[in-house]
């Protein structure tokens, strides 16, 4: 049997990232990926001949840039594009809320629906700047043992609550209200215009089965600013080649590093001795050792697929199923032979090249939750829609644009329904809507591709079609992802690890679970001998 | 993208060098010409006219007009008499700088308060329960400002300013619309800014422009502005200090007695925004000072000798952060903000904060200078602000003019 140092379940990009940490210490690492490309949800594959699509994750943020540095990313070929724009077009086919990289530009666009509000945007922003800097190091910690008396863990936890402590008063109520408020909420706080915090809300409900209304969504809101590009905090950007590139040049790193990577090599199950793992079984029956496994699956996956059955406390087990999947999103990916053209700014400008968001007011995204928490999709989903040929022309063939719809919601469980025969007609509800807004989209519709929850799950393994491996609400964060006695990364049995977004910090294109994970594989194989030489 | 201001016809057929900056939205000229040495010249010594327009504007109306600025701004509008223009600060609770400008005094019940940064939200914010309306008149309205020796004899051709004195303002109307014409500006010299309705801005400006014919007048940019400003010792928000709105830290923040505004707090009015925080500060000291710095060109000369280079100076203002070291320990004290070779001092000034006790007449500390590729550091002195101030900016009187400015 062939043996190897580290295995790792998944060529997700967090599986791609933490082989490439195991790699670059020196072990002896493969990765195993189902699919026949690499990437899971950062993927992009040319379902329709010159046409290249970011299949599921389509813009990035999260990713850590020490991950960026260490594994000498843009060597490897990561490249992204700025995203300089928000677009959230209005019904009446005449406005727009255009924010973009231009302060005073933006200052002017918002003035239009509050000359008040548009003054506070750049406060706004500095306090969001001010609290992320408390909640960051979080990202690239290991969550504390909350039982543990372990004066390393009780270090964790003081430090946590000493920079709470510490923090100005007023950034701490902050913070309070963050965790707690609604996203709707939480920006009434701050703005007073009905269609800018339509607009802003929407960062609070994305991979959540919640409203904008809903208590919680102001953290999920938090989330989407934590993120920074070339040192720009709140800053999204454009992967060259799609999200799939950013997965390509993690795997090209991890190559580099000596890693071994084999796609179509789905694992069947683990291979154990007691509660030890010994290596994996893949589905074509072939056994390969291992001293670790790690699982970048989604927590459901690993648990009750991956591990045969019997080895895990039942009891815990039996939590996990407290653990919310619940998908309720859902992509239209389209193929045009013209670039879209928005009724209330038309022709080619900034706002197409940024992120574009159907929003139009609060009762319009909780009409749409309200369809979808009585099991239907929205009639008139939030949709956020990027079209990447406009900054980046290799995804079609020139003149031709592909756009990319994310919507909300399409809950994985309709009800008396079956998303098989429903898929169309969400589709058709995608399409529908949006060309409310861009009046000549249908007829330059070369081709489309709708994914449901259903699909997500069947095709890229994730449960329930739940694009973080799980929602990112306050209730499964940090030391309680997934659950709070797997929260480590490590797991009841011997050499099986979490590296998935499925743990803390989380889902996005981030790397962090896969770094983290890796880490703690470090950490535990560092006295022994490696397997190989 | 930035939009054009109400003169920009007029100001796009002049510009010949296509030198445009981005100013608070707008676009604006950096420079007329190749060279911006004629526009520095105009301003000292004929007139140059300049489009100030990217200013906010704000007009504040209503019984408790008065009460409102008194409330937000340092200042004591109170004691203002009518027609009467004030350069305030205005601050948040704890006293730290939100703005800089003017304010000009109409009546009891209305004012206008020019700005830098939008300063509606802080004006609306702290009138509630006050009978007064904020209106946002920035776009509306266009302004010009013309300064220099010749101005009065330009505008008088115009309206009668002749009596109009320093830091006052008439109302007046320019073949048959209405203009304010206040004595203000941003250079420290004698001048005038007008202000239209911007219908009126291209009308406006061919009645200045026919007007300073006989009298060299010049159309001028930023790059000039920002020489005589240090000249005249005048700050600016974002350069020599920042804006409280977009600090992310108090360090990074200042209060008036800081950047050299103590002046404009009148502790005698009743309560204003930070007056509490203020006070304290005020008897106990402030960390930091704001100074103007004289640099030692015998020391730059040898530097630059010893590389076998010619002197070499700033010939427009440069803005950034170049520390300042005491002379003894090396220590960093402080930091210049913005620096300029002085055509008319002959001096190479700056503007600088400092530690507060390093900010006494006469200290003398080194400030980091470049000398072609090599950094060193060289002696600069405090000195008394501004560098510049010719009698001709308060006198009243025709005959200003033929008066150098140093005399
Ligand atoms: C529709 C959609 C849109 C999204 N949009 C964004 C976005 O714009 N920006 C953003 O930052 N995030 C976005 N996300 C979230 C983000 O894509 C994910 O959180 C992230 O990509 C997850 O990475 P991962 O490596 O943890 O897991 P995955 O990408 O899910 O990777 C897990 C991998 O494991 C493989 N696998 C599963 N079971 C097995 C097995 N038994 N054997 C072998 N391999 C197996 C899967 O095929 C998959 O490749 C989106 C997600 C979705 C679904």
């Amino acid at each position: 049997m062939k043996t190897y140092d580290a295995i790792i379940v998944g060529g997700g990009h967090n599986g791609l990232v933490a082989a490439g940490y195991l790699a670059r210490a020196g072990l002896k690492v493969l990765v195993c990926e189902k699919r026949y490309v690499l990437g899971g949800c950062s993927a992009t594959e040319e379902i329709y001949p010159g046409f290249k699509f970011s299949v599921c994750s389509y813009v990035v943020s999260l990713l850590r840039p020490e991950i960026i540095r260490d594994l000498e990313l843009p060597r490897h070929g990561l490249e992204i594009l700025p995203l300089p724009s928000t677009f959230c077009p209005q019904p009446d086919g005449k406005r727009s809320i255009l924010r973009t990289d231009d302060s005073m530009e933006s200052y002017r666009n918002v003035a239009q629906f509050s000359r008040r509000d548009a003054e506070v945007l750049p406060r706004f922003a500095r306090q969001m700047t001010r609290i992320c800097r408390f909640v960051k190091p979080i990202l690239s910690m290991v969550p504390p043992d909350m039982d543990s008396w372990n004066p390393n863990e009780l270090l964790k936890l003081l430090e946590l609550g000493r920079g709470f402590r510490t923090m100005d008063p007023e950034l701490r109520y902050d913070v309070i209200k963050l965790f707690t408020m609604s996203a709707v909420d939480y920006l009434e706080d701050w703005f007073e215009s009905p269609e800018l915090i339509a607009s802003m809300s929407v960062s609070g409900i994305i991979g959540t089965f919640l409203g904008v209304r809903s208590p919680g969504t102001a953290y999920v809101l938090l989330h989407h600013y934590m993120g920074e590009i070339d040192g720009v905090f709140r800053a999204w950007g454009l992967p060259v080649g799609g999200t799939g590139g950013i997965s390509l040049s993690i795997a090209r790193a991890a190559q580099a590093f000596g890693a071994e990577i084999r796609t179509e090599a789905g694992v069947k199950q683990l291979l154990l001795k007691g509660d030890q793992v010994r290596g994996v079984v893949l589905e074509n029956g072939e056994e390969i050792g291992a001293r670790a496994v790690l699982s970048s699956a989604d927590p459901f996956v690993t648990f009750k697929k991956l591990v045969p059955e019997g080895q895990l406390d039942p009891r815990l087990l039996d939590s996990l199923k407290h653990y919310k999947f619940r998908g309720s999103s859902g992509k239209v990916n389209m193929a045009v032979d013209r670039l879209p053209e928005f009724t209330c700014l038309p022709g080619m400008g900034k706002h197409l090249k940024g992120d574009i968001s159907i929003a139009p007011s609060v009762d319009y995204l909780e009409r749409a939750y309200d369809d979808a928490k009585y099991g239907n999709f929205s009639r008139r989903p939030f949709i956020n829609v990027v079209v990447p040929t406009v900054s980046d022309p290799s995804m079609a063939p020139p003149g031709k644009h592909v756009i990319s719809c994310f919507v909300q919601y399409a809950p994985y469980q309709l009800k008396d329904k079956s998303w098989d025969d429903e898929r169309e007609s969400f589709g058709d509800a995608v399409v529908d809507t949006l060309a409310e807004y861009i009046p000549g989209l249908k007829k330059s519709i070369l081709f489309r591709q709708v994914l449901t929850p259903l699909d997500m799950e069947r095709e890229f393994g994730i449960t329930e079609g739940n694009i973080f491996h799980g929602e990112l609400s306050l209730e499964q964060m940090f030391f309680l992802r997934p659950i709070a006695a797997w929260a480590r990364y490590r797991t009841p049995l011997q050499g099986l690890y979490q590296c998935g977004s499925g743990v803390h910090p989380g889902g996005g294109i981030m790397g962090a679970p896969g770094q983290i994970g890796a880490r703690e594989v470090l950490k535990d194989l560092k006295q022994k001998r490696p397997a190989h030489r | 993208m930035a939009i054009p201001s109400p003169f920009h016809e007029k100001t796009s057929a002049l510009c010949t060098s296509l030198k445009w900056k981005e100013w608070a939205g707008y676009y604006a000229v950096e420079r007329y010409q190749f060279n911006h040495d004629q526009e520095y010249f105009a301003f000292r010594e004929s007139a140059g006219l300049l489009d100030v327009s990217p200013l906010f504007k704000y007009e504040i109306r209503g019984k408790d007009a008065l009460k409102l600025m008194n409330r937000v701004l340092c200042r004591d509008v109170g004691r203002m008499k009518d027609n009467q223009v004030a350069y305030s600060c205005w601050t948040d609770e704890r006293g730290k700088v939100l703005d800089d400008g003017t304010v000009a005094r109409f009546s009891p019940e209305r004012f206008r308060l020019f700005s830098a940064h939008p300063s509606y939200y802080w004006l609306l914010q702290n009138a509630q329960r006050l009978d007064v309306e904020v209106q946002d008149i920035t776009v509306q309205t266009g302004a010009l400002a013309l300064q220099g020796p010749r101005s009065r004899a330009i505008l008088s051709q115009l309206a009668d300013v002749d009596k109009l004195r320093y830091f006052h303002q008439i109302q007046t109307k320019v073949d048959g619309f209405y203009v304010v014409i206040s004595r203000t500006g941003y250079t420290g010299d004698l001048g005038y800014e007008l202000w239209v309705e911007a219908e009126h801005a291209n009308k406006l400006y061919d009645a200045v422009w026919a007007a300073g014919k006989d009298y060299n007048i010049l159309p001028a940019g930023i790059l000039a502005l920002d020489m005589v400003r240090v000249e005249a010792g005048f700050i600016m928000v974002d350069v020599d200090f920042r804006s409280c709105t977009y600090c992310v830290t108090d360090d990074q923040m200042s209060t008036p007695y800081e950047i050299g505004l103590g002046w404009t707090v009148h502790m005698d009015k009743g309560p204003f925004i930070g007056k509490a925080a203020l006070e304290k500060e005020k008897r106990q000291g402030s960390a930091w000072s704001l100074v103007g710095l004289d640099i030692s060109l015998e020391e730059l000369e040898k530097l630059f000798d010893a590389r076998a280079l010619p002197l070499d100076l700033p010939c427009a203002t440069w803005r950034g952060v170049v520390p300042l070291f005491d002379s003894l320990t090396n220590r960093q004290v402080g930091y210049a903000t913005s620096g300029v070779w002085s055509p008319l001092l002959k001096r190479y000034i700056a503007l600088a904060t400092v530690q507060s006790r390093y900010a006494k007449l006469g200290t003398v500390m080194k400030m980091e200078a470049l000398i072609d590729t090599d950094r060193r550091h060289v002696s600069a002195r405090v000195v008394q602000k501004p560098f510049l101030d010719p009698a001709r900016k308060k006198s009243v009187g025709s005959d200003v003019a033929l008066v150098p400015a140093l005399v």
